[in-house]
């Protein structure tokens, strides 16, 4: 840093903490997909599916999660059916 | 009983090889006879940063196949007794090595050596895959930037699923170190610092190595970084080494430098 720094503006961004916000994030999803089995995307497709046999589906409105608790394991399945016109 | 650790990314250029050539080679200074094995088969570079890249004869895939004993392919580094490298091969592709060949190997170096120092390539392909399943301790080199943590995460998850304790029920050693660090901008906010890495990672800080010219210097030398003690990059993996064998070391190099006056009025660096 030199003497002519001293005349420009000093605030800087903290762009440092923004990019601890995002791995936070984006860490945090993947160690959760991570401990998911193999099954679990080709289960989600399956029922997604079925489902839009019957039922016009986003496949954005449609969540599989998989929860350990101790010895009992929760299939866990989410759908946003559309609003009926 | 010798010790396999392996020195892995995720990441490429991030200074796996900076860190294998330097730790190994400061295993040896202490007295632990040691090999770096390069596992970036088709992109050998170890040689290079070792200084011994017109003395390779055979290499690690010629050994896996039968073409050459342990005897003739390990490099004996000039400057060690204690201290060797098995080069990479360069021509061969990835698929030359085999899981049965590379353990066959690693049980024979076991047999002569302190630490085994396994150089993993990027990714997370075969080479990188069989660097890391025969470890007992890891080296993850991380840079203080976006995509080299959020790899190095993957590495950790890598690690706990597919090496050999992992799948014998036990753990890995996993050790964070960090490199290419500026004080300077992290002060600034501009980059992520020692202790947002290590909330994000959350595994055990093997130390910090400065963004240094000492680096590039020693590389175009081919002389491991570690062997210049008066750079803040060598000394700062000498601490890193010292930790590694289980002292306690405080981390330095983490403060930004006081500058003196005229350096502030002039910008001397």
């Amino acid at each position: 840093m030199s003497i002519f720094d001293y005349f420009r503006d000093r605030k800087k961004p903290a762009t440092a903490s923004i990019a601890k916000e995002r791995l936070q994030i984006i860490v945090a999803h993947e160690r959760g997909q991570r401990n998911q089995p193999d099954y679990l995307p080709q289960l989600q497709q399956e029922i997604i599916d079925v489902i839009s046999k019957y039922v016009q589906i986003d496949r954005e409105q449609v969540h599989v999660a998989l929860d350990n608790q101790d010895d009992c394991s929760i299939l866990e399945l989410n759908i946003t059916l559309p609003e009926r016109p | 009983m010798a010790k396999i650790i392996v020195v892995t990314s995720g990441k490429g250029g991030v200074g796996k090889t900076t860190t294998s050539a330097a730790i190994g080679t400061g295993l040896a200074l202490r007295g632990y006879k040691t090999v770096i094995v390069d596992f970036d088969v088709g992109l050998r570079n170890l040689d290079l940063i070792m200084g011994c890249e017109r003395r390779v004869v055979y290499d690690f895939v010629n050994v896996i196949n039968g073409d050459s004993n342990l005897n003739q392919t390990l490099i004996k580094d000039k400057r060690s007794d204690n201290l060797f490298i098995l080069p990479a091969s360069q021509t061969r592709d990835k698929d030359a090595l085999t899981p049965e060949g590379v353990e066959r190997v690693l049980n024979e170096l076991k047999e002569t050596f302190d630490y085994i120092v396994c150089d993993s390539p990027a990714g997370i392909e075969k080479g990188a895959h069989l660097a890391m399943y025969f470890a007992d301790e890891a080296v993850v080199v991380t840079n203080p930037e976006v995509s080299s943590v959020r790899d190095s995460d993957r590495m950790l998850g890598l690690l706990a699923s597919k090496s050999k304790h992992a799948e014998a029920g036990e753990k890995i050693k996993e050790h964070l170190l960090l490199t290419r660090y500026n004080p300077e901008r992290v002060e600034n906010g501009e980059m992520l610092s020692v202790s947002d890495v290590e909330d994000i990672l959350s595994i055990p800080l093997l130390g910090v190595i400065p963004e240094s010219q000492a680096v590039l210097k020693a590389s175009n030398q081919g002389v491991p970084v570690i062997m210049d003690d008066k750079s803040d990059a060598g000394q700062a993996y000498a601490d890193a080494v010292e930790r590694l064998l289980g002292k306690d070391m405080p981390h330095r190099f983490l403060e930004l430098q006081k500058k003196g006056l005229l350096q502030r009025l002039f910008g001397g660096r």
